[in-house]
């Protein structure tokens, strides 16, 4: 009775957790927000048909540190150094993620 | 744990997980199979009606344009200078509903019944909407300078929507003599496309610098200063120099009338005789918006800056030139992204979920020849003031880059038209 009790006490833990890991995925707009104005000019996803990069699929840490130097100047872009100083480094994290995953 | 509990347990884990990836996510991500009509077959009506459907595929989502293809004023200005052709800038909407799901009707809409939650069109059909996303662009203000008229704009066009406008000034310019006069007349601000006039006199003054040199451009100017100004009158300086000349609204710029029969457009106590005019009317939002009793005393839309819904009647958002959107100027790509950001809105608002922080991007190139670009940029956040440029980024090129940067963001300007528009129509 006692293990019946534990087992039941562990599936309902296990399915509150996949069910607050799915509503925390469906709350969160955040990683999308920021990363689909740049389809603007990259392409849907990331993924460009002209002659700005694509950055769809790519490694997160190679976006992250790109995006780091454009934003300290390190790196010297066209337009974007400009763009890259208007997001936190939290921000670019997310963006990276955003688009290193994109199917 | 027994072997016989063991396997309960993964079988009761299997159902749980079953639940996690297949049941709760249908409470966690709700499919609302709402109604959505979009009105505006532009840069954001497009964009929003495909990412609503990217969003959520149960959504019925049904686009209204007056037009079966879409003519863009981006890279128009390059038709009018001969560097390319109609076809570059006219796209179709097949893949929007192939591939994407969105209905597409070709029709225009007549009466917007908000109370109903209704649309009627000229076509006589009457669709019923649980959210309405009007991106319909501008009209203009044809009584705002004596003389002229739509009429008139045959004869002097104003080339501001793409299509048999732009065509038009394209073959004046052709059949101009050499040593003619091109008057351009921009507005002043809000209007569509801030550095559009400019860039189009650059992209006219390379046609004629290469095919009828003796010729001249007047550009009279309602304003006193105007979107990437260093940048275009460095490059006029160096590129068109006695090609161009600029005249500032307080020194003269201000048109007083226009005479069309005589091709001749008063200015600052001045009489220009011209060959080629293009007036670029004062601007309002287009008359659906006024039909709808959307539009404030200035003939623009006031919107929730967050959620882009009007805040003079609920269930129907305004996004694109039509809509007052805080500092973000009335261009293309402003209203892609506030096209993407409405669609996330109305998708959660429909769910009962937040959005949370959004922001918005404009970059937007211009061009002063073929291989030579100059661009402004901004990142833009919700803040207590509406939506506002992030401070720190930004702003425009540098006036000290080297060639090699004017070239690259010519190549880029149409690497950014490709991707544009494929992220509309592809």
């Amino acid at each position: 009775m006692k293990q019946k009790l534990l087992r039941i006490s562990v599936v309902v833990t296990s399915v509150f957790f996949i069910w607050v890991a799915n509503v925390s995925l469906a709350a969160d707009y955040r990683p999308a927000m920021l990363a689909n104005p740049c389809a603007g000019c990259h392409g849907t996803d990331g993924a460009s048909p002209g002659s700005i990069p694509s950055i769809k699929g790519l490694s997160s840490s190679h976006l992250v540190s790109v995006m780091k130097a454009f934003k300290s100047g390190e790196r010297k872009g066209t337009v974007m150094n400009r763009i890259a100083r208007g997001y936190t480094d939290e921000e670019i994290e997310l963006m990276a993620k955003h688009f290193s995953s994109a199917k | 744990m027994n072997t016989v509990d063991r396997r309960h347990f993964l079988k009761w884990l299997g159902a749980a997980s079953a639940l996690g990836a297949m049941g709760l996510p249908s409470l966690a991500f709700p499919k609302s199979g709402a109604r959505v009509i979009v009105v505006g077959g532009g840069f954001g009506g497009v964009t929003c009606a495909k990412y609503l459907k990217r969003f959520d595929s149960s959504l019925s989502v049904t686009l209204v344009s007056a037009t079966n293809k879409f003519t863009t004023c981006p890279f128009s200005n390059a038709v009018i200078g001969g560097m390319k052709n109609m076809d570059f800038i006219t796209h179709g909407y097949d893949k929007l509903s192939s591939v994407h799901g969105v209905k597409v009707v070709n029709d225009t809409v007549t009466t917007v019944d908000s109370s109903a939650k209704k649309i009627k069109t000229a076509g006589g059909k009457s669709m019923g909407y649980d959210r309405l996303v009007l991106s319909p662009g501008i009209d203009f203000k044809w009584d705002a300078i004596g003389g002229y008229s739509e009429a008139a704009s045959q004869q002097m066009p104003h080339s501001w929507h793409g299509g048999p406008q732009t065509v038009l000034l394209r073959k004046q310019l052709e059949a101009m003599p050499n040593g003619g006069l091109v008057v351009i007349a921009p507005p002043g601000n809000p209007f569509r496309c801030p550095p559009g006039p400019y860039e189009r006199a650059s992209l006219i003054a390379h046609y004629l610098k290469n095919n009828k040199p003796r010729s001249k451009i007047l550009i009279l100017d309602a304003k006193d200063k105007f979107s990437k100004q260093p940048l275009f009158q460095d490059a006029w300086a160096d590129l068109y120099p006695d090609l161009i000349e600029w005249v500032p609204g307080s020194q003269g710029g201000k048109l007083d009338r226009v005479d069309v029969k005589r091709m001749t457009v008063y200015a600052g106590g001045d009489k220009h005789k011209a060959s080629v005019v293009n007036i670029i009317p004062p601007q309002k939002a287009a008359s659906i918006a006024f039909k709808a009793g959307l539009t404030n005393e200035k003939g623009w839309c006031p919107v929730n800056q967050k959620t882009f819904e009007s805040k003079i009647k609920s269930g129907i958002h305004v996004i694109g030139d039509a809509s007052i959107a805080g500092k973000m100027p009335k261009s293309g790509y402003a209203a892609s992204s506030q096209g993407k950001v409405c669609a996330a809105e109305i998708v959660a608002a429909l769910r009962g979920e937040s959005v949370g922080a959004s922001s918005w991007v404009n970059t937007c190139y211009s061009l002063v020849a073929p291989e030579y670009g100059i661009s402004v940029a901004a990142v833009y956040r919700l803040t207590d003031k509406g939506i506002m440029p992030v401070e720190g980024a930004g702003g425009v090129g540098d006036r000290e880059a080297p060639m090699m940067q004017r070239k690259m963001e010519a190549i880029y300007a149409e690497g950014w038209y490709k991707s544009i528009t494929s992220d509309m129509f592809g």
